[in-house]
This record gives C-alpha cells, sequence and structure tokens, in this order.
C-alpha cells in the first residue's frame, strides 16, 4: 500500500553508453558499475540490484531475482546485478550490506528504488516494476471519489479495467500488471488496495481480489452509469486475458447460418454460444431481447440472433433459443424458453464442466465428452451396432445344456449379455469360432447367464465371463488364461491331447523332443516338457502326472518311464528323476535335475524355465515377468533391437550384473503403448533407443541410461554401479497413491440436500421414527395440501430443457431411452 | 442355492409314536418350529424349515390347506397378477411378475401352471396350495385348532421359554420357536348406532339377483368394498360409498392394497354421472336408522344424541334437512361393511404381550422390522399379519412380498439357532459392478419388497473381495452382524430399490411430461422403481437407517454415497450411458474394467493398480481386444489418458519466443498450473 503512493526521486546516470547489450540472456548477468551503465539504452527500463562485491553469491533475493530475468526480459526490460568494487564505487552501492537496494532505470534515468524487502519474491518483483513503468496506464486509488472521477472522465471515451488486489505484489497484481503491460493503451486500468472501496460499489465476501469491466465507451449521458461486468475467474495473467477479449467482442452478433457452424471468439475461449431465434416479423422486439440476454451473459456465453428466414437449414418449428456448447462435436440444443430467466440459467447450468483453455490459435483437445470412465464398458457401447456371426457357436439354454455337454466335447462360454467385460470377450470368443471353422472336434457353445442363472450357479460359474471345457468322461476343466482369441485358441488346442502324454519309447522320446511328435501343436506351445522317471518312482510320477495336469491348455508335457530310462538320461546328462525341456525356437533341450517332486514345485519349475533371459515385453507376457518382483531394466526400441545391445546386455546377464533385475527390451512397433510409458517417464523425450530402470515394486523411482552415451558394457556396467550406490537421481517417480476413476463420481447425497433444503425451508425437517412415518403417512392423505407438487414442478421445467433434443429425435424415429421409458 | 440337499422327511418318527400311544395324557410334544396356519405364508416358512431338515410342523384349522381362499375374495376373483408370459427366459425375474407362487426349487410349482387367466380364480389358488404341500411334503397337521397359545418360561429354551400351544382336544404343543402365519381373521367391524343393520362383506349375497332395483350404501373404500359393487352395479339404482379417507389407486400409490384398476367399475360410472357416488366421512360419527318401512337413513350420530334416545325414526333431524348439500337424503335398502379384517389376537394369552401396533388400532400385531414380536423373543408374524413392517409402502402384506420375508425370517433363525451364517456369495472387487448389476436386472425379492428389503455387499479388508448378502431386512442393517454371523468391518454397500420420492401418492399427477430421467446426474430423480446403492464407510449405528425418504437434517454421517441409476423401460441395466456405480471416497475401489493395453500402461506407470487390473491381467486374466473393439477403444478412451501426460510435456518445453514487449504474449506459466491441478483433481 506504501509502495503506491512513494515519491520518485530522479537520479542522473554517469555512466556513458558504449558496448551493446544483448538482451537475450537467461541468467543474471553480474557486471560491474562502470559496465552496467554502459549497457543502459535509451528507453530502455533495465533493474539493478547493486551488492557488496564480498557479499554471499547467493540469497534468496538473488534467487528470486535470477528467476525474474525471463518474465521481466518478455516486457524488454533487462535485469543485473552490480558488483560494487572497491575501485569503482557508486552513489548506489550503499554503505553497508544491509541498505543494499534494486533500482529501477528507463534509459539512464532513475525511475525508483526499491528496499530489497518489498521484492520478495518473482511475483513482487514483476508486478512492482511494471507497476512502475505503467505509472499512466495504472491509476492507483483509494478512495470512491477517485473512482467516480475517472469514470466520469472516460465516459464516451474509453473502457476501464478496475481491479482490487488484498496488497502490492501479490500474485494477482501481478497479474494485473502483465494485463495492463498489453491493454494499458487500450484501457484503462485502476488498481486499489482497499476493500472499503470494494464493498462501496457493492462487492462482497471479496478474499484476494476482483475485477471489473466498466463498459464507459458506450455511455454518452454523464448521469449514467457505467455498466460493469464482473470477472468471475481467479485473477491470473490467462484469465483476465481472455476476460478483457471477450469484452472486446461484440456484444451481439446477428447470424443466417447453420449454428452447427457458427464460431466466434466464445466458443474458441471455451464459452457456449446462445443463438436467440428471430423472424423478420419480430426482428426489433427480439433484438432487444437478445441484447438484454447479452448483457446478462457476458462473460459466461456468446450471445447471437439468428435470423430464422434468411436460414437454410431446418432449425425446429417452435424452437425459439439454440444453445451450443463448447464441447466440439456435441450437437446443439434447440429449446422453447419463455423468458430470459430461462434461458439465463439454462447456459448457468450448463457452462460448469469447461475449463479455460489454453490457446485459441492451439488446436487443443475440447472437453471430454465420453460419458463412461469404464473403458470397456465404452468401447463395447460404441460397437453396440456391429453383428457377430454368433451362428458359428451354439446358444444353450437350460434345456439344451445338460444333453449338449453329455453328447460331445464342448468348450462353453457363460456370459451375461448386459456385462460389456463379457460381450468384448464374446467378440475373441467368435473370432476362435472362426479359427476353428471345420478344423476341431470341439464344439463351441456359450450361454447367456442372464438368461439362465440357474444353470450358472449349478455349474459353479460365480464370475462373468467364463470358459470351461467339457470332456467325456472327464471333468470339466476352468480356462483361467488372458481373455483373448490367441490365448484361448491356445487353450483348446492344446487340449485336444491328454496330459501329461505318456511316452513309451526312446525313438518316440526323441521324435517328441523335437517337436516331430506333435508337430501341429508346438506352435502354440514353445516349449516341450519330459519328465524322465524310473519305473519305481511312483508318487513321482503321480506328481508330475498331477503338474502336466495343472499345466494342460499352456505347456505340452509327456513322461517316460520304461525301463530303459536311463539310456535317456545319459544322452542328456540328467539324473533321475529330471526334466528335460525342448525349446523348439531355439531348438535346445536341456535338463533340470527335480530336487523335490511336488506337483506344486515342478510346476514352478516349468513355469520358470518358460521365462526368457532377455525377452521382448509385450503386453501379453509382462504380467510374467511383473510376477518376478524385481525392477525392471527396459530397453525401448523404435523396431527389432540392436544386436549389438542384445549381445552387451545379454554379457552382463551371464557376468551376473543383472541377477537384481529382470532385462527385458519393449518394440514399439509392436507394442505401441510403449509410447504412453515413455512420455510418463521422459520430458521431452530423448531419441531413442532409450535404457530405463524401473523399480515398480519398491519406491517407483525410474532411472534413465544417458542417452549420450552408447549402450555397451562398459558404460552399462558403471552406469549400475552408480545406481548401487545411489549416486544416480531418478527422472521420475512413479505416482504411489491409489488409482482412481478419472471422472468423480455423483455426489448424489448433496444434489439430494440441496434440493431438499431448497424446497423444504418452509417445513422444519425432523426425524420421523419408525411409527412416526406410519401415522405421518396417514396424515398425509387427510391433508391435501401436506406434500405439493411443487418440486415436481421445478423439476419438469428443469429436464424439459435438457431432454428437448430428445424430443426432436422422436421425429426421426429415433427411440431413446427417455422416450421409452415414458411409455411405462 | 445355499439350501442343502432335500432333508429326510421327518426326522423324529420316535416322537409321533409317542404322541400315537399317549393322546389322551397330554404329554406336550416338542418342537422347534411351529406354524400356525397353512396359508401361503405358513407353507412358505414350512418350506424353507423342511430343505434345512428343521424340526416343526404347521397347524391348520381346517382340512386343506389354504382355507381362506376357499371362501375369500367372495366373488372369487383374485387381483394379484398371473403373469405367464414375460419374454424373458430368466427364472428369477419372471417372479418378478408372478404374484401368486410361492418360492420352491420346483418349477412345477409355479402359478402359472395353475391358471391361465390373468386375474386368476380362487380356487386355483387353494388348489395351488394343496399341491405345494403334497408335492413337497410339508408336515401340515390339519383339523388342528389351536385354542390357547401361553409362554412356559424354560432355562434350557433357545428363547429363556417355551411356546405352549393347546388345540381344541386338549392336546399340548410345546414350541421352541413360533410362527404365526394366521393373518387377519377377523373381520372388522365398526360400532355405530345401527350398525346392527349393517350386512358383513363375509356373508352378505353375491348373487347380483338379490340387488335388483336396490338402494345400496357400501361402507369402505378397499378393492373388498369396489370387487362388491362391481358385481351389483349393474342392476342397483344406485351404489353409494361411504369411508373416512378419499379414495387411494393403487396406480397412483403403488401400493397393491389400495385399489386396483381391475375393481375401480364405480370410480367409472360415478365419473360419467351414472347415479353412482362415493362420500367421505367418519364411519365413527354415523348413525344408521331403520324407517317404518325398513329403509335405512343415514344420519350423524351427533343428531341422534340430541334427539334423546327413545324417539321415532321420523322425529330425528336428518343431515338433509339442514343442507341440501347431503348426498345420503335418500333411503337405502341395504348397507353392506367391506371394511377389511383384523389380526386374531383372541388365542394369545397375555403373557405373550403380543400387542397391536397403536398406529393401526387392532389391525396387526407389534413386531419389529426382522418379524420378531415386540412382546416376546421366539415369535414371529409372517404372512399378511406381518404387513404392519410396510403397510401402505410395500407388498409385505401380499404373496409375492411376504414369501421373501419369510425367507428372511428363516435365514435369520438359521443363523441364531443353528449357527449358520446369511448365505453369502465371495467374490474378488472385480465382479461388484456385476453383481449388483445383475441383482439389479433380475432380483426379484428386491423388486417386491422394495425399500424393505436390502441385497447387502460386506468388504472385504483392503476391499480386494467381498461378499454378497441378499434380501436382508433394510431396517436391521444396524445389527447385521449379530443377525447374520457376518463381519462387516471394512465398509459395506446396501442396495434397495425404490420408487421416486415425490411421483407416487394418491391425489398426484403420475403421469405428468417428463416422469423419466434421462441423464445420470439426474439419476436420485427417477420417478419409477429404481436402484439406489447407499455406501457405508461403517455399519449405521443409529436404530434405524436413514433410507429414502431421508428427512433434510437427519443426515446419517455414516452415509457415505449414493449412486442410483436411472430407470430403463425393460428395467435392465447395461450401464450404458451412465456411469457404473463406483466411488472415489480415499481408500476405496473401483471395479472399472480395462483391456490389457491399458492395464500394460498402468503397470509400468503406477505403482498401484485399479483392481481390474490387478486381479485380473496381471494374474494372465486380463481382457484382451479384439481388432473392432481396439479401434472403438483408441477413439475413445486412450487417447485421453495420453493427453494427460502429453500436456505435461509441452508445457514446459514452450518457449516465449516473442520478446518485443508490447506483443508479449501471455506467459503460459498459470495455465500450466491450472491444468496439472486438474489433473490432481481427477
Amino acid at each position: 500500500m506504501s509502495s503506491g503512493s512513494s515519491v520518485f526521486r530522479v537520479g542522473i546516470s554517469f555512466a556513458i553508453m558504449c558496448i551493446f547489450y544483448v538482451p537475450t540472456i537467461d541468467s543474471l548477468p553480474e557486471l560491474s558499475p562502470q559496465k552496467y551503465f554502459s549497457t543502459l539504452q535509451p528507453g530502455k527500463a533495465s533493474l539493478a540490484y547493486f551488492c557488496q562485491a564480498d557479499s554471499p553469491r547467493t540469497s534468496v533475493f538473488l534467487e528470486e531475482l535470477n528467476e525474474a530475468v525471463r518474465p521481466l526480459q518478455d516486457y524488454g526490460i533487462s535485469v543485473a546485478k552490480v558488483n560494487c568494487v572497491k575501485e569503482e564505487t557508486s552513489r548506489y552501492c550503499g554503505k553497508e550490506k544491509d541498505l543494499m537496494k534494486a533500482y529501477l532505470f528507463k534509459g539512464n534515468i532513475l525511475l525508483r528504488e526499491f528496499p530489497t524487502d518489498t521484492l520478495f519474491d518473482v511475483n513482487a518483483i514483476v508486478a512492482h516494476v511494471l507497476f512502475a513503468l505503467l505509472f499512466n496506464e495504472v491509476k492507483y486509488i483509494t478512495n470512491l471519489e477517485d473512482l467516480q472521477n475517472i469514470e466520469n472522465a472516460l465516459k464516451g471515451k474509453a473502457n476501464i479495467v478496475f481491479s482490487y488486489v488484498r496488497a502490492i505484489g501479490i500474485p494477482e497484481h501481478r497479474a494485473v500488471m502483465e494485463a495492463a503491460f498489453v491493454y494499458g493503451t487500450t484501457y484503462q486500468f485502476v488498481l486499489t488496495t482497499e476493500i472499503a472501496l470494494l464493498e462501496s460499489i457493492g462487492s462482497e465476501d471479496v478474499e484476494y481480489a476482483r475485477l471489473y469491466f466498466f463498459h464507459c465507451k458506450l455511455v454518452l449521458d454523464l448521469t449514467q452509469q457505467c455498466r460493469r461486468t464482473l470477472m468471475e475467474q481467479p485473477l491470473t495473467t490467462l484469465n483476465i486475458h481472455l476476460f478483457i477479449k471477450i469484452m472486446k467482442a461484440p456484444l451481439l452478433t446477428e447470424v443466417a447460418d447453420d449454428p452447427q457452424q457458427v464460431s466466434t471468439v466464445h466458443l474458441q475461449l471455451g464459452l457456449p454460444l446462445v443463438f436467440i431465434v428471430s423472424q423478420q416479423a419480430t426482428y426489433e422486439a427480439d433484438r432487444r431481447t437478445a441484447e438484454w440476454v447479452a448483457w446478462r451473459l457476458l462473460g459466461k456465453a456468446g450471445v447471437l440472433l439468428l435470423l430464422r428466414d434468411s436460414l437454410e437449414v431446418n432449425i425446429p418449428q417452435h424452437a425459439n433459443v439454440v444453445f451450443k456448447r463448447a464441447e466440439k462435436g456435441v450437437p446443439v440444443e434447440f429449446l422453447v424458453l419463455r423468458d430470459v430467466d430461462l434461458i439465463i440459467s439454462h447456459v448457468e447450468n450448463n457452462i460448469h464442466v469447461e475449463e479455460i483453455q489454453e490457446d485459441e490459435d492451439d488446436d487443443v483437445e475440447g472437453p471430454d465428452i465420453v460419458t463412461q470412465d469404464d473403458e470397456v464398458a465404452e468401447t463395447v457401447y460404441r460397437d453396440r451396432k456391429r453383428k457377430l456371426p454368433l451362428e458359428l457357436t451354439v446358444e444353450l439354454t437350460e434345456e439344451t445344456f445338460n444333453a449338449t455337454v453329455m453328447a460331445s466335447d464342448n468348450i462353453v462360454l457363460f456370459y451375461v449379455d448386459w456385462q460389456a467385460v463379457s460381450m468384448a470377450f464374446l467378440q475373441s470368443y467368435i473370432d476362435v469360432a472362426i479359427k476353428l471353422k471345420g478344423t476341431s472336434t470341439m464344439l463351441l457353445t456359450r450361454i447367456n447367464c442372464a438368461d439362465w442363472p440357474d444353470v450358472c450357479t449349478k455349474q459353479n460359474v460365480t464370475e462373468f465371463p467364463f470358459v470351461k471345457m467339457y470332456k467325456k468322461g472327464k471333468n470339466p476343466v476352468s480356462y483361467t488364461g488372458m481373455l483373448g482369441t490367441e490365448d484361448l485358441l491356445k487353450f483348446i488346442q492344446l487340449n485336444r491331447i491328454s496330459y501329461p502324454v505318456n511316452i513309451t519309447s526312446i525313438q518316440e522320446a526323441e521324435e517328441y523332443l523335437s517337436g516331430e511328435l506333435y508337430k501341429d501343436l508346438i506352435s502354440y506351445s514353445s516349449m516341450s516338457v519330459l519328465g524322465l522317471f524310473s519305473p519305481n518312482m511312483t508318487t513321482a510320477k503321480e506328481d508330475f502326472s498331477e503338474a502336466g495336469n495343472y499345466l494342460k491348455g499352456y505347456v505340452i508335457t509327456g513322461i517316460y518311464s520304461e525301463e530303459d530310462v536311463s539310456l535317456l538320461s545319459n544322452r542328456y546328462a540328467a539324473t533321475l528323476p529330471a526334466l528335460l525341456l525342448a525349446r523348439h525356437t531355439e531348438g535346445k533341450i536341456e535338463s533340470i535335475p527335480l530336487a523335490s517332486t511336488h506337483a506344486q514345485d515342478v510346476v514352478q519349475i516349468i513355469t520358470d524355465a518358460l521365462l526368457e533371459t532377455f525377452p521382448e515385453i509385450t503386453v501379453e507376457n509382462l504380467p510374467s515377468y511383473f510376477r518376478l518382483q524385481k525392477p525392471l531394466l527396459i530397453l525401448f526400441s523404435d523396431g527389432s533391437i540392436n544386436p549389438q545391445y542384445k549381445n552387451a546386455i545379454l554379457t552382463l546377464v551371464k557376468q551376473k550384473y543383472l541377477d537384481s533385475f529382470t532385462p527385458c527390451w519393449l518394440n514399439l512397433k509392436n507394442t505401441p503403448v510403449g509410447r504412453g510409458i515413455l512420455r510418463a517417464y521422459f520430458d521431452p523425450l530423448p531419441p531413442l533407443p532409450l535404457l530405463v530402470l524401473v523399480n515398480l515394486h519398491s519406491g517407483g523411482q525410474v532411472f534413465a541410461f544417458p542417452s549420450d552415451q552408447a549402450i555397451i558394457e562398459e558404460n552399462l556396467v558403471l552406469w549400475l554401479k552408480k545406481l548401487e550406490v545411489g549416486l544416480e537421481n531418478p527422472i521420475t517417480i512413479l505416482p504411489a497413491q491409489e488409482w482412481k476413476p478419472p471422472l468423480p463420481a455423483y455426489d448424489f447425497l448433496s444434489m439430494m440436500d440441496a434440493a431438499t433444503s431448497q424446497h423444504d425451508t418452509e417445513k422444519v425437517p425432523k426425524c420421523m421414527k419408525e411409527t412416526d412415518v406410519q401415522e405421518n403417512d396417514k396424515e398425509q392423505y387427510e391433508d391435501k395440501s401436506a406434500v405439493r407438487k411443487e418440486p415436481i414442478e421445478t423439476l419438469r421445467i428443469k429436464h424439459w430443457n435438457r431432454s428437448n433434443w430428445f424430443k426432436e429425435a422422436e421425429k426421426s424415429f429415433k427411440c431413446d431411452k427417455e422416450l421409452c421409458s415414458k411409455v411405462n | 442355492m445355499g439350501l442343502s440337499a432335500l432333508a429326510p422327511l421327518w426326522s423324529s418318527p420316535g416322537l409321533l409314536l409317542v404322541i400315537a400311544l399317549h393322546p389322551a395324557l397330554s404329554v406336550p410334544t416338542h418342537r422347534d418350529y411351529c406354524v400356525l396356519g397353512a396359508g401361503p405364508a405358513g407353507l412358505q416358512m414350512a418350506y424353507f424349515l423342511q430343505r434345512a431338515g428343521r424340526d416343526y410342523a404347521v397347524f391348520e384349522r381346517t382340512q386343506r390347506p389354504g382355507s381362506f381362499f376357499t371362501r375369500y375374495p367372495r366373488h372369487r376373483k383374485l387381483i394379484s397378477i398371473n403373469k405367464r408370459y414375460t419374454g424373458n427366459a430368466n427364472s428369477e425375474f419372471n417372479l418378478r411378475h408372478d404374484w401368486n407362487s410361492l418360492l420352491s426349487h420346483d418349477p412345477r410349482l409355479l402359478f402359472r401352471h395353475y391358471s391361465r387367466a390373468y386375474f386368476p380364480d380362487a380356487h386355483d389358488m387353494v388348489r395351488y396350495l394343496g399341491d405345494f404341500t403334497d408335492t413337497l411334503g410339508l408336515r401340515v397337521l390339519y383339523n388342528t385348532t389351536i385354542t390357547h397359545v401361553t409362554l412356559d418360561k424354560d432355562q434350557r429354551a433357545w428363547n429363556g421359554h417355551y411356546f405352549i400351544l393347546t388345540d381344541q382336544k386338549g392336546q399340548v404343543h410345546q414350541c421352541s420357536v413360533l410362527l404365526v402365519a394366521t393373518g387377519l381373521s377377523v373381520p372388522n367391524q365398526v360400532d355405530f348406532p345401527g350398525s346392527e343393520y349393517v350386512e358383513g362383506y363375509e356373508s352378505v349375497s353375491v348373487d347380483p339377483e338379490d340387488f335388483v332395483g336396490q338402494n345400496v350404501l357400501i361402507l369402505g373404500r378397499g378393492n373388498s368394498a369396489f370387487e362388491t359393487a362391481d358385481n351389483i352395479l349393474g342392476v342397483t339404482n344406485f351404489i353409494h360409498m361411504l369411508s373416512r379417507s378419499r379414495v387411494r389407486l393403487s396406480w397412483a400409490t403403488h401400493y397393491v392394497g389400495d385399489l386396483r384398476a381391475i375393481n375401480n367399475g364405480l370410480l367409472d360410472t360415478y365419473q360419467l354421472k351414472s347415479l353412482d357416488g362415493l362420500l367421505e366421512s367418519d364411519l365413527t360419527d354415523l348413525a344408521i336408522l331403520k324407517d317404518s318401512k325398513g329403509k335405512f337413513h343415514v344420519t350423524l350420530k351427533f343428531f341422534l344424541e340430541e334427539a334423546g334416545t327413545n324417539q321415532s325414526t321420523d322425529s330425528i333431524t336428518l343431515p338433509q334437512d339442514d343442507n341440501d348439500n347431503f348426498a345420503m337424503r335418500v333411503p337405502y335398502d341395504r348397507v353392506i361393511r367391506c371394511l377389511g379384517w383384523n389380526f386374531d389376537f383372541s388365542i394369545f394369552n397375555k403373557s405373550l404381550r403380543l400387542n397391536s401396533g397403536n398406529a393401526f388400532g387392532k389391525k396387526y400385531p407389534l413386531i419389529r422390522a426382522s418379524y420378531e414380536s415386540k412382546g416376546s423373543r421366539g415369535l414371529f408374524v409372517l404372512g399378511t399379519a406381518s404387513h404392519s413392517v410396510d403397510y401402505r409402502k410395500s407388498a409385505g402384506g401380499f404373496i409375492h412380498g411376504f414369501r421373501y420375508t419369510a425367507r428372511a425370517v428363516h435365514r435369520l433363525l438359521e443363523h441364531r439357532h443353528h449357527g449358520i451364517a446369511w448365505p453369502a456369495t465371495e467374490l474378488p472387487i472385480t465382479q461388484l459392478t456385476s453383481s449388483i448389476v445383475r441383482r439389479v436386472n433380475e432380483a426379484s425379492g428386491l423388486y417386491q419388497m422394495f425399500g424393505v428389503l436390502a441385497d447387502v455387499i460386506l468388504l472385504k479388508e483392503n476391499a480386494t473381495a467381498f461378499e454378497y448378502l441378499e434380501e436382508f431386512p433394510l431396517q436391521m442393517v444396524a445389527q447385521l452382524e449379530m443377525l447374520t454371523g457376518r463381519k462387516a468391518q471394512h465398509g459395506l454397500f446396501v442396495i434397495i430399490m425404490e420408487y421416486g420420492r415425490n411421483f407416487s401418492g394418491p391425489d398426484k399427477d403420475v403421469f405428468f411430461d417428463n416422469r423419466s430421467v434421462g441423464q445420470t446426474e439426474d439419476a436420485w430423480q427417477s420417478n419409477f422403481l429404481h436402484p439406489v446403492i447407499y455406501y457405508y464407510r461403517h455399519l449405521p449405528t443409529g436404530e434405524r437407517v436413514s433410507a429414502l425418504p431421508r428427512p433434510a437434517g437427519c443426515s446419517d454421517l455414516s452415509v457415505r454415497r449414493v449412486v442410483t441409476h436411472s430407470e430403463t423401460f425393460t428395467h435392465t441395466l447395461t450401464c450404458q450411458g451412465g456411469r457404473p456405480p463406483h466411488t472415489t471416497q480415499p481408500g476405496s475401489f473401483s471395479s472399472l474394467c480395462f483391456c490389457v493395453e491399458s492395464c500394460f500402461l498402468f503397470a509400468l506407470t503406477r505403482q498401484k493398480l485399479p483392481p481390474f487390473c490387478q486381479q485380473g491381467y496381471l494374474r494372465m486374466q486380463g481382457l484382451v481386444s479384439t481388432e473392432s473393439l481396439r479401434q472403438h477403444r483408441v477413439e475413445s478412451w486412450l487417447p485421453r489418458n495420453h493427453a494427460a501426460t502429453d500436456s505435461r510435456l509441452e508445457d514446459s518445453s514452450q518457449q516465449p519466443g516473442d520478446h518485443e514487449p508490447l506483443d508479449a504474449p501471455m506467459a503460459p506459466g498459470p495455465l500450466a498450473q491450472s491444468l496439472d491441478s486438474n489433473k490432481e483433481e481427477l
């Protein structure tokens, strides 16, 4: 408050300009006094902080000043730190350290001096400097009389931007000053810090700041007051900018185009448009109404007068208002609103969604119009019109279920037709049916548990969708894999034979291991497992059979326990009992001795063996590697991996450097979603390939291998060592908070409370006891006036507006939920 | 479902033998459960007891079940709907439109096999109840009239006392639990001068010939009154109907006990000026005088008292003398009373403290929301007599309602006396929405007993799984743990169905425009029967759950969220066009579903995943989308997700490119902040 009224001191600079100063340096330049004064240019403003040479190099003030360099540069103001050295003392160099000040020069004229404590942060620096420079453009006032004088002086001449900020130097003050810098020549800016002044013009509950636009230019009669429009958004530079842009736009525009196509500055700024439909006959009256509406909605919506007679597109006959939301792609609403208040309230009820968009030139996404936050539900909904070739699968009912399941081998999909996940998976299921068409003895069937809940309950199916395989004479097998075409197809194909396969001769065993025996199956299982047991290892064999049975549909297993088993075990250097793992893609066969033959352990060994040392990570296989609970070392590659990188990492694996990690690589061509991951890690995105260590399971830190280093062993080892001792800083830390749905839930309780408090104010609400309810209930019938229809009436009006375009849709024979239930 | 296989028919043949050998000695025969009355409610309870293998017997006055229906309704037409076709195969759903069947596992025992009529004949009901009893082998002791019921205190008894039942032969039966399903059997009579001239609904002729050319006054305004009127409408001179309250149409009140459209022929003729009339007056103020010609005049008790006691008819002032507007100026040939029924309290000893609820006069015994008598523990009232719980509100007084409350009572008893917890299905949290939508789509108990029975979802620790309990009495939710044997430590959902609070009621225009609600955010204003889902962090502690209507100012602080769905025509929700129920409370969960690609993204960019990914994808059970779905997904959902990540990237890389002071662009700083904070909120 003090700075506004302080007196300016003018000084003379002794310096002679001789060196051209480049004003685009970001960091705070440090100059000697002589050098500094030599840089000053006529007409250019400059802020200089004079300090003793021996003062500490950093202080809070200097940090803030450093930050202010960039924004002030944007306004053409240079900033410098001037070191007062003994040889060239300047009168600006204070005698003591504490008395150091910052000075603002324009050219070589001193405009202001600032004690450093007034420049407490970057906002204060910018605000004060601009305030001093824009002395004429921004009038500082303290009482109502001043305001009225300015207002009167400008009537018929210019408009006023009047703002209140709680104090000079706060962010809101900076925002106003920044706006004044741009618009100061067009509008008269008036500033006050007196709350009393604001209250005297009728503003209440002011917390930090207020900004009004006074429409004085239109006022020709001096006795008339200027209209005022309050800016409702918080005072930020951007908001003020947008607000002024809207104030600048014409109050009312006449159009004769399709409302769907019309766009004005309002729409670009995220405000809806209101079209008042006018006809030749009523033009004058309509225009008056539209103007009235426009004033009421100023800053909230754009108002246009739509001339129906010269319009080429059809708008409904009875509609008198057209409402166009700022969101792209939302159809316009045709409304019938009988008075201005209804229009106002319609707009006010419908603008809460909009966030002010970035810049009108930018192609920013419109506010989200997706109503679903369930990805699957939304997707399935969008796909609802598609017809599936359902006839490829047999639909079962309560009557046919048992007979069908008994008669042949069946895969049954249990689904519910109202569930999105079920319906999404049904598509994959049909895809499986298409792929298996004519080649499989397995019958693909489905049962809608929404129709036949009893069947599903009897089959112990409580979660949907669910797949079970029924084979004659065997217990049904539940499918527990991914709900997708590939995995289900693999499950069905691998289940054509039963596991473990009993191998009876050495030759057969060799064929089995080479992949010859089940040639058509090995494309579904990259590995065949053969258990080797001596004939007398009965429990071990039973356990292995159990494990094989457990893994059926996921991996091929076989068992060999003939008398000559030692031939095989010797050939593959295995000690019985043992597993032989034949990796068909690599053509390798390895043996693993079975220390424990428990079924569970065998399953564990086999599942571990299925994992690769340096896999390409995909959407499908991530869970298997995720389970290991180790940090992931991921190489993001745009396309196939460079063999050099692969070798470098495989070498590290061999040298045991990577034991505590899960090394893998990601091909962005195969897994495009990887780009989303990179965007979350990097900012900005360096060129690929990128090597990243993600500590998913403890801490969520993400470390990046420096992209300017080559991915070679030495560099990697060095980096890993640095990581180990904590010398590397994470580039980001993954958010640890609970995942939340992207859209907020509807708070019906507060909606209900709001409605009740609105309507029942005359009735004192009372808590009713059980018996009271019943008594009260009786009374209501006696007393007709006990519950009037009032709340419904209000609701009706509200709904009418909203559901109006449904009515329009009725004409185009589109039966919507709204309409259907009306028949109810 | 939840019921064990058919139990052996009768567990204690030895006991029977004892009865047979010593009939005259009056040795009390003991039974764990005694059911009074083999009507629909008694038989329904017997069915559950039988399936659970319990020691029980049903006592029936007459020689066959359902004796009420052998005489009533007098005009033989049941007004409960027998909807045989719904176009839906779901048996549970179809019970929503079957108002006559009792619950059983046997699909042959559905009422639609017994009558083709939409409003079936009462004889078919008798036949049905007989078949129900015989097919299921329910233990009914016929021709056994219980004349007296008293208490015998005994420490060993389940409830601290036995119920001692004495039949007409003096035989004594000792029961641990007494289930009273005797219905309302005493005609309601109002005492006023001249009430002796009134004929009762229970005995009046049903032959229209007996009413030819007569002036008839009917007292009462319920279905029996209108049913009687309908029968004679075509032959009488006129019919007047008189009752205290205005007529209530069930299509306006949603209460099936109010006047049904099938009976309202008289309203039609009244409104079309066909001599018939409706009058309102309190019956207790009434007096009926018989004149010398044997005709009846209606006057007010007040005039009678004024005139003194021993006056002749002609000298008493009649209201029409003063007030021409009085409709009843003509004498009547007959006055018929159709005033409904009351519970028969006479056989119950005072020690049972089976008082009538004060709100309904003598009509109903006073019971808790658990259907247990307020006076004595172990005595439950079932069926029509239990209607005080939801009188004029829901369907608890009718077969299609009390068949569910009987099941609820049975489940309470199974836990209380046999340690069997309330049946529940435990499912992973990802199934939450599905479970709710499924029940909302098909459950008949929630639908028929709207506002009374509620499904309850008990969350497990960390909300990774939940237990689903069906059809628990809403008003007992506070005592849920004690009554069900289930734990509710980690939050719970309560799901009920309701009509919109301002929608129904006598006197309301229920067909107003825009009565249906199309927008999800307006779902709470839904007018038709719609589900309401409450979320509580803890069990509500008060006596009463603040279910809707929830009076303002009495907000139950433990109610965290109400989620409701707007209605659809078929009452089938697909979760489309609206958000599935989920909450955003801290430490809560969501059952939103994702495709594997999204889960993949989440898995590598977050430390905590949505449950659907955690429990599906990461266990290799994720949903892989097909090509066409992927296309839609990319259009709809993922871009937004990426956009959120993108914005941050662009903000910081943006440089103010122009250094000319006067044209300086506004710094993008504040916007970056606003977008970021916006992201946080989401």
